[in-house]
C-alpha cells in the first residue's frame, strides 16, 4: 500500500516534469511556464489527477452493477450537487445583473459566485421558513394513519420507498419532507429570534457601556470578561441542566428558557464588538457637538452612534446568526435543544443518525440524517460566504 | 528577563482570579436548582428522616457560603465529591461499595480527551500550517481560492455534520477505520489510534480552517513590509523569502491561534464524543447533564473552565513571549 502511493508520488513528479517541459516547447518559452518552479507545475498535475479520480468515481456512481454503484453513490450525489448550485448561483448572478434598479445590478457585477451562492440560499431557506404551513404536504407533528414507519427515502416501491413520501417517513411515521420544511420555520426561526436578543441586550448594554464609561462600563466589562470564561457550549449545557428542572415547575416551555440562556451567553460577544465599536465613536466630534447642543441619551445611541455602527454590526449579526445557529442544533443534537415534537433538524439528525450505517446496502436509506444535517450545514456556509463577502468589501482588502 | 516574569506573573494571577470567579458562578447556578441534593439523590419515596440524615451527611444544611468553601477546598485537593448516580445505585443494592468519587470517574476519561486532542493537534497543527503558507505563497490563485471555500464550509458546518460524512465515507462506504471508539484501558497504543482516528479527523477539519485562515493572512499582512521587498529585490524565491523572512515574524499571531484552537478542542470535543460514543470528558458531561447528575456536571464545568482559561492564558503568555516589543514595554 505505502509502496504504491510513494510510486505514484514519484510517478507524478516525471508527470509533472513532463508537464513543464513540454509546456515550455509548445508554447516557445513563454514566461508562465519558462519560469514555473517544479511545485507548482507539480500542484498542476496533482490537481488534473484529483479531477480524474472524481470523473472516474462519478462514471462508476452510474455503473450498473448495483454494488459498485452503491458505493460510489454519496460521491456522485455530491458531484452533481456541487454543480447543480454552481450553476443556479451563476444564473443566479446572471439574473441580478440584468434585472434590477442600478445600486443591485452595480452589486451584482462585482460579486463572487460564492456570495451569490450564499444570498440564494438564504433567500430560498427565507421562502421556506415562512410559508412552510402552506409548502409541506403534511403537519409537522402528524402521524399519518395507515403508513409504515421507517419508508425509505427516494420515492422506489422496489427499495422500500413510497411515491407519497419521497424522502421517506421517520421512525414513528412521520413525512420526512415535511419535518425538513417545517424544521425551517422552527431551527431558522428560534435561532434568528435568539439572535435578535443577543443583539438587543449586547447593543444597548454595550453603547452603555461605551456612553456612559466609569464604573458602569467596569462593572459590565468584568461580568462578561467572566461569563466569557467559559466556553459557551458548557456554559449553555450547565444552563439547560438548571432549566429542564425549572421548566416544568413553571409551566414555561425549556425552548423559551433555552432561547433566553443562549441570547445571555451570546451577547456577551455582542457586547464586546459593539462596546468596542461605540468607543471609537464617542470620541467623534460630532458626538462632543450633539452633547453641547443638549441632545439627550437615546438621541446619542440612536441618532448618532447607532448608524455609524451599522456595517460591522451586521457582519457581526452574520456570524453570530451562524454560531446560535449551530449551538442551538449542537444542544438539540445532544437532546437538551429544542424539544420534540417540534420538527427541528439538531433531533431529526440524532433520531435518523443510525440509519448512516446501512449506506452500503441501501444508499438511499443512509440520505435521511444526512438531509437533516446537510441542511444545517448548508446554511451556515451559505451565511459564512455571504459575510465573508461583506467584510471583504468592507474592510478594502485587496491583496 | 525580571519584567517578562513579571507580566507572566500577573497574567497568572489574573487567570487564577478569573477561574476562582468562574467556580462561584458555577456553583452559585448548580444551587439555583429547585429541591436539594438529598431529595434527588433519594427520589420520589424518601421519607423525612432519611432526606433529613443525607442533607447532615453531605452538609446541605449548612449556608450556601459554607458549603461553596467545603466544595471549593476539596476541589483543590482533587476531592469532586460523590456522583449521584453511583451513590443512587449504592442506595439501592444497600451496599457502600459501588459508590464511585467524581474524581473517579473523571480521571480515565479526562486522559481519553487529552489523548483525543494531542492526536488531533498532531495531525491539525503541521497541515494548516503548511496549508496556510502554500495559500500565502500562491495566493489568489485556484489554489488559495479552492482551500478558501473548502476550508470556510468546513468550520461552518456543525460538528455533527462532518462527523456523519467522514463515518459515511471512511467507516460505512469504506471501512477503513472503525466508526465507534470503543476506548478502554490497556489497549495497544495503535489500535487505540485507529479507534480513535475518525473523531481526530472531525476535529482537524473543525479547527484547520481557522488556524490556517490566520496562517494566511499574518504571512500576507507582512508581504508589504519594506525588509521582504528588499528580499525579493535581492532575488530571493518566493518560498524562501516566506519561510525565512516572513514566517518567523508571523509566528506570534500564529502560535496565538493555535493555542485558541487548542482551547477549542478540549472543550468542543462534546458533540463529536458523542457521536463516535468516544468516552471522554465530553460524554460524560452529557451523560450526567442528562441525568441531572449535579456533582460530575459541576466538576466537568470547572474542569472545561480551566483548560480553557490555561489555554487562553498560554496563548497570552506565548504572544508576549514572542514579541520583543511586548517583552519591553516602555
Amino acid at each position: 500500500m505505502m509502496i504504491w502511493i510513494l510510486a505514484a508520488l514519484v510517478g507524478m513528479g516525471a508527470l509533472a516534469w513532463g508537464f513543464r517541459f513540454a509546456g515550455q516547447q509548445v508554447t516557445g518559452q513563454k514566461p508562465v511556464f519558462r519560469d514555473m518552479p517544479f511545485g507548482v507545475a507539480y500542484g498542476y498535475v496533482l490537481a488534473g489527477f484529483a479531477a480524474c479520480c472524481l470523473v472516474w468515481a462519478y462514471y462508476q456512481g452510474h455503473s450498473s452493477d448495483p454494488l459498485v454503484a452503491n458505493k460510489f453513490f454519496f460521491l456522485r450525489i455530491g458531484i452533481e450537487g456541487f454543480i447543480i448550485f454552481a450553476i443556479a448561483a451563476w444564473l443566479f448572478r446572471l439574473a441580478g445583473r440584468n434585472v434590477g434598479t442600478a445600486w443591485t445590478k452595480k452589486l451584482f457585477r462585482a460579486m463572487p459566485l460564492t456570495a451569490a451562492f450564499g444570498i440564494l440560499i438564504i433567500l430560498i431557506y427565507a421562502v421556506l421558513a415562512i410559508f412552510a404551513g402552506a409548502l409541506a404536504p403534511y403537519g409537522q407533528e402528524q402521524i399519518i394513519p395507515g403508513v409504515a414507519a421507517n419508508i425509505t427515502p427516494g420515492g422506489d416501491p422496489a427499495l422500500g420507498g413510497n411515491p407519497d413520501f419521497p424522502l421517506g417517513t421517520d421512525q414513528i411515521g412521520r413525512d420526512i419532507l415535511s419535518r425538513l420544511i417545517y424544521g425551517a420555520q422552527n431551527t431558522v426561526g428560534i435561532a434568528f429570534a435568539t439572535t435578535l436578543l443577543a443583539f438587543f441586550l449586547g447593543g444597548a448594554f454595550g453603547f452603555l457601556a461605551a456612553t456612559f464609561g466609569g464604573w458602569l462600563d467596569q462593572i459590565l466589562s468584568r461580568m462578561v470578561d467572566v461569563l466569557m470564561a467559559i466556553p459557551s457550549l458548557i456554559f449553555a449545557l450547565l444552563l439547560m441542566t438548571i432549566a429542564s428542572v425549572w421548566a416544568p415547575r413553571l409551566g414555561v416551555p425549556l425552548t423559551v428558557f433555552m432561547v433566553v440562556i443562549i441570547a445571555v451567553i451570546d451577547s456577551t460577544r455582542v457586547f464586546r464588538l459593539s462596546r468596542a465599536v461605540g468607543q471609537n465613536i464617542v470620541v467623534m466630534d460630532y458626538i462632543e457637538a450633539a452633547k453641547l447642543r443638549g441632545e439627550g441619551l437615546g438621541y446619542l445611541i440612536f441618532r448618532e452612534i447607532l448608524p455609524n455602527a451599522t456595517a460591522p454590526l451586521l457582519a457581526e449579526f452574520g456570524l453570530r446568526f451562524c454560531f446560535v445557529f449551530l449551538t442551538i442544533a449542537a444542544l438539540s443534537f445532544l437532546g437538551v435543544g429544542i424539544q420534540p415534537p417540534l420538527a427541528d433538524w439538531g433531533t431529526m439528525v440524532r433520531d435518523l443518525s443510525s440509519f448512516v450505517n446501512y449506506a452500503q446496502f441501501a444508499p438511499m436509506a443512509a440520505t435521511a440524517p444526512l438531509l437533516a444535517a446537510g441542511a444545517i450545514a448548508l446554511l451556515t456556509v451559505a451565511v459564512n460566504f455571504v459575510v465573508d463577502w461583506m467584510l471583504h468589501k468592507s474592510s478594502g482588502l485587496k491583496e | 528577563m525580571d519584567n517578562v516574569l513579571k507580566i507572566i506573573m500577573q497574567r497568572l494571577a489574573l487567570g487564577l482570579l478569573t477561574l476562582l470567579v468562574v467556580s462561584v458562578v458555577i456553583f452559585v447556578a448548580v444551587n439555583m436548582l429547585p429541591g436539594d441534593f438529598a431529595q434527588a439523590i433519594l427520589g420520589q419515596g424518601a421519607t423525612a428522616e432519611s432526606v433529613a440524615a443525607i442533607r447532615r451527611d453531605l452538609g446541605l444544611d449548612q449556608s450556601l457560603f459554607t458549603r461553596y468553601f467545603d466544595w471549593l477546598g476539596g476541589v483543590v485537593q482533587g476531592d469532586f465529591g460523590t456522583s449521584f448516580a453511583s451513590a443512587n445505585a449504592a442506595n439501592f443494592s444497600g451496599t457502600n461499595s459501588g459508590v464511585t468519587t467524581v474524581a473517579q470517574q473523571i480521571a480515565p476519561r479526562f486522559a481519553n480527551t487529552m489523548f483525543l486532542a494531542a492526536v488531533t493537534a498532531v495531525i491539525a497543527v503541521p497541515v494548516s500550517i503548511t496549508l496556510g503558507i502554500l495559500a500565502a505563497l500562491y495566493r489568489n490563485s485556484l489554489f488559495d481560492r479552492a482551500t478558501n471555500i473548502f476550508t470556510l464550509s468546513s468550520i461552518s458546518s456543525p460538528e455533527f455534520f462532518l462527523a456523519y460524512v467522514l463515518i459515511l465515507f471512511l467507516a460505512v462506504v469504506n471501512p477503513i477505520f472503525p466508526s465507534l471508539s470503543n476506548i478502554y484501558e490497556g489497549m495497544a497504543f495503535s489500535e487505540r489510534l485507529n479507534k480513535s482516528m475518525l473523531p481526530a479527523l472531525v476535529l482537524t477539519l473543525v479547527v484547520t480552517a481557522h488556524m490556517m485562515r490566520m496562517t494566511r493572512a499574518a504571512i500576507i499582512n507582512l508581504l508589504a513590509s519594506p525588509y521582504i521587498e528588499m528580499a525579493r529585490l535581492k532575488g530571493i524565491s518566493p518560498m524562501r523569502v516566506i519561510v525565512k523572512h516572513a514566517l518567523p515574524n508571523a509566528l506570534a499571531p500564529i502560535i496565538n491561534v493555535v493555542a485558541l484552537n487548542l482551547a477549542y478542542l478540549i472543550t468542543g470535543v462534546v458533540v463529536v464524543e458523542v457521536v463516535f460514543v468516544y468516552p471522554g470528558i465530553g460524554q460524560l458531561f452529557v451523560d450526567s447533564v442528562k441525568l441531572r447528575d449535579i456533582p460530575v456536571v459541576q466538576a466537568c464545568c470547572l474542569i472545561f473552565a480551566a483548560a480553557y482559561i490555561l489555554l487562553n492564558l498560554t496563548a497570552d503568555i506565548m504572544s508576549i513571549l514572542s514579541n520583543p516589543r511586548l517583552r519591553h514595554p516602555k
